[in-house]
């Protein structure tokens, strides 16, 4: 065939370039679907708490994705550093995922439990006055704005269809104590769902102050969750450089 | 100076008389709203970039704190300026090389609304929090059904234009226009596969989680530079340089295979920006090995633009127009050498999530794809208007604070970058670390501050385009109001 047939059928053209485009795009994607060993097998990785879900949607709507990453890559600086390197499970129900591309900041992937909950609203709040060098905006608003949770239920139910195991029916409860346990399992139940997250953000008062559920309980929540799910004890060394 | 003047940017008579053959309202439309993007867009640019070496200018303002706004430096560059511009001088090629006029008047006057609406809704909704939280797809889902709509207006616009054309070949640039066209859609379709939390609700989830996401962000991340900001830019380049240059293409056969190697290699290269994550290896060796592979359809199509001014290699002594479109090109083989070199693994161990990559998008969107649009709107919007440009001087001016500023801001990222990803892995006689996060973060300052003055250059050097084109689309006004006024004299003579 003749480029020129190409050049002068505009159909052609179109289709051609269409065939073209595609392939790459299905060879690196479509396997990621159906590849076992993509996602790890690994005891611990649940879903988000009410509350820590609603933290992760404002760290989202805030663009921290901009300086900190969420992925500690196999180098011995960043094991000294962030701690284990991250797996693909830890991430499987992060919609969206917040790997990052830049770090201004430090990665985030395991900041759960390195600082107190004090230290992450001090932080927040105002950042040069814990670390004076920082280059941090500051997010004051977080602990004066009430944390909106009339639409919990209708976020949880959306998660759902893309994936998240909460539960709405008998069955799903059930299975959900099978794999997290009752306490977690509570936790995932979308017909309690404001209960769960008012139970949660009173009973561990991230941001100090109880007479209201503030954004900061929900960002705290959140951040000091990160990459604590797996217990990396657990396993051998070098037990994960299997699935790579 | 006056002798560059009659030949860089005088107009031959034929084009000025040409308004009912072809719709140039539309393209006029386009390329004044590329500008004040442009504008705005660089001024946002140079505000978060001031915001990371001086962090106070944050001010405890939600609004426009970095992680807000940075979204709105990215879209009103990308899809504001450079998109703008893509849709002005895809408009008004597919119009010339065709020798035919652009189809439907009304669906393309649909196509400037709806694209300017949804990028005006995208900055108000970045700045009140509303985002998808995907780099360069920050869209909230309305948007996304919007942006949608219009391209597919768009695609509509340029296949019926293609087919209505009076030409038996379709022009090369075409070809470039019409796999943006295509790959763009299939990229802003599949990274926007989410489920909303509710009808009226802004937010939304995507589709797939953790891995399965990364891989397809980034596989639209890297097609957007690979087809936004790269194929349509080349389908500009086709058309302006060798028109610029008044000679024929370098090489018709090098167009060919340069074009398919093009648009079948970039689609496998995005998961680079994956290299040592939680992403499976064999994916991202195969990304960093078509990378490599890449960098030949890149280099052809560099070629093939720089070698069309041989014989004519003066020009860039009198035409400041044709040094834009050359450095554009220049910067374009610089970038797509970089690029590549970074894919290697080893080499992304050090520059990854380091300020190396933005120096690296910086020398590509600064370089390459802001000079090639800085040349092809000063070749285009005299001829729109049917004037000569206000000031060929201030071309140069233009052109000069623009290069100092690039040189500055990608010097400036190297250091930053290099210096950092060298920071976080030193160890010291123990084996610890030598350095703390923070110590990287004091020690980026003075690039960033550099960087600041860069993008200032550059940003100064748009004000002067912005007032040389407002000048000159006032002179051409005032001539057309003239022509109107002749005509009706000449008409009340007659009669």
């Amino acid at each position: 065939m003749k480029h020129e047939s190409v050049e002068t059928n505009a159909g052609l053209l179109i289709i051609l370039t269409l065939a073209v485009i595609s392939v790459g795009g299905l060879v690196e994607i479509v396997p990621l679907f159906y590849i076992d060993d993509t996602i790890e097998e690994v005891d611990g990785v649940r879903p988000y708490t009410p509350l820590e879900q609603r933290g992760r949607d404002i760290f989202v709507r805030e663009g921290c994705y901009t300086c900190h990453s969420q992925m500690v890559r196999p180098f011995r600086d960043e094991m000294l550093r962030y701690g284990h390197y991250s797996l693909a499970a830890e991430s499987m129900y992060d919609h969206p995922f917040q790997w990052g591309s830049k770090r201004t900041g430090p990665d985030l992937a395991r900041v759960g439990g390195k600082y107190s909950n004090e230290w992450q609203v001090q932080h927040l709040i105002d950042p040069q006055s814990l670390v004076p060098e920082s280059i941090m905006p500051g997010y004051p608003w977080l602990a004066t704005t009430p944390l909106d949770y009339s639409d919990v239920a209708a976020r949880m139910r959306a998660l759902k269809r893309v994936g998240v195991p909460y539960s709405i029916t008998e069955e799903e409860y059930e299975a959900n104590v099978e794999k997290f346990g009752e306490e977690h399992a509570r936790m995932f139940d979308i017909n309690n769902a404001e209960e769960m997250l008012i139970e949660q953000a009173q009973a561990e008062n991230f941001d100090g102050d109880s007479s209201f559920i503030s954004e900061m309980d929900a960002m705290v929540a959140y951040l000091q969750v990160l990459g604590t799910m797996v217990d990396f004890s657990e396993y051998d060394d070098g037990h994960f450089a299997e699935f790579r | 100076m006056s002798q560059a003047a009659t030949t860089a940017g005088s107009v031959p008579a034929s084009s000025v008389a040409s308004t009912e053959q072809y719709n140039y309202a539309i393209v006029k439309r386009f390329a004044i709203a590329a500008v004040l993007w442009g504008v705005f867009g660089m001024a946002a640019g140079v505000w978060i970039a001031s915001q990371l070496a001086f962090p106070f200018l944050n001010f405890d303002i939600a609004q426009i704190t970095f992680g807000r706004f940075r979204p709105v430096h990215t879209t009103a560059v990308i899809f504001g300026f450079g998109g703008n511009a893509l849709f002005a001088t895809s408009y008004y090629v597919v119009q010339r090389t065709c020798q035919t006029r652009l189809y439907s008047d009304s669906l393309s006057s649909f196509t400037f609304y709806g694209w300017n609406l949804a990028l005006i809704l995208g900055v108000i909704t970045y700045m009140m929090g509303i985002t998808q939280g995907r780099e360069y797809a920050e869209f909230n889902w309305q948007i996304d059904i919007i942006i949608l709509v219009v391209w597919v207006a768009y695609f509509w616009i340029y296949l019926q234009t293609l087919l209505r054309r009076n030409q038996p070949h379709i022009y090369v640039a075409n070809w470039f226009f019409m796999s943006f066209i295509l790959a763009t859609a299939l990229l802003h379709i599949f990274n926007n596969l989410e489920v909303p939390v509710g009808i009226f609700h802004s937010h939304s989830y995507p589709l797939f989680s953790g891995v399965q996401d990364a891989m397809r962000q980034w596989w639209y991340g890297h097609n957007a530079v690979g087809f936004f900001l790269t194929a349509a830019f080349l389908g500009m380049m086709y058309y302006f340089v060798p028109k610029q240059a008044g000679r024929p293409i370098y090489s018709y056969k090098l167009s060919i295979i340069h074009f398919w190697a093009l648009v079948f290699l970039y689609m496998w290269v995005g998961a680079h920006h994956l290299h040592w994550t939680a992403l499976p290896d064999w994916v991202s060796t195969l990304a960093a090995t078509f990378s490599i592979l890449l960098l030949l359809p890149s280099w052809g199509g560099m070629i093939n633009g720089i070698m069309t001014l041989s014989g004519a290699w003066d020009k860039l002594r009198t035409d400041p127009i044709m040094l834009f479109l050359i450095t554009a090109l220049s910067f374009y083989g610089m970038s797509t050498f970089e690029g590549p070199m970074m894919s290697l693994k080893s080499v992304n161990a050090l520059s990854h999530y380091t300020d190396w990559t933005v120096g690296h998008v910086h020398s590509g969107a600064l370089g390459w794809v802001a000079m090639i649009t800085f040349g092809s709107l000063y070749h285009l919007i005299p001829r729109l208007w049917g004037v000569n440009l206000y000031s060929l001087k201030l071309v140069y001016v233009h052109f000069f604070l623009a290069t100092i500023g690039i040189v500055l801001y990608i010097t400036a990222m190297w250091v930053a970058g290099i210096g950092q990803g060298l920071m976080l892995r030193a160890f010291d006689q123990y084996g610890n670390l030598a350095y703390t996060f923070t110590e990287s973060v004091v020690f980026l300052h003075r690039p960033y501050v550099v960087r600041a003055i860069g993008g200032g250059f550059f940003l100064a050097g748009m004000l002067i385009m912005a007032w040389n084109i407002a000048m000159t689309v006032r002179m051409g006004i005032k001539s057309e109001a003239r022509e109107r006024e002749e005509a009706r004299a000449a008409e009340a003579r007659t009669a």
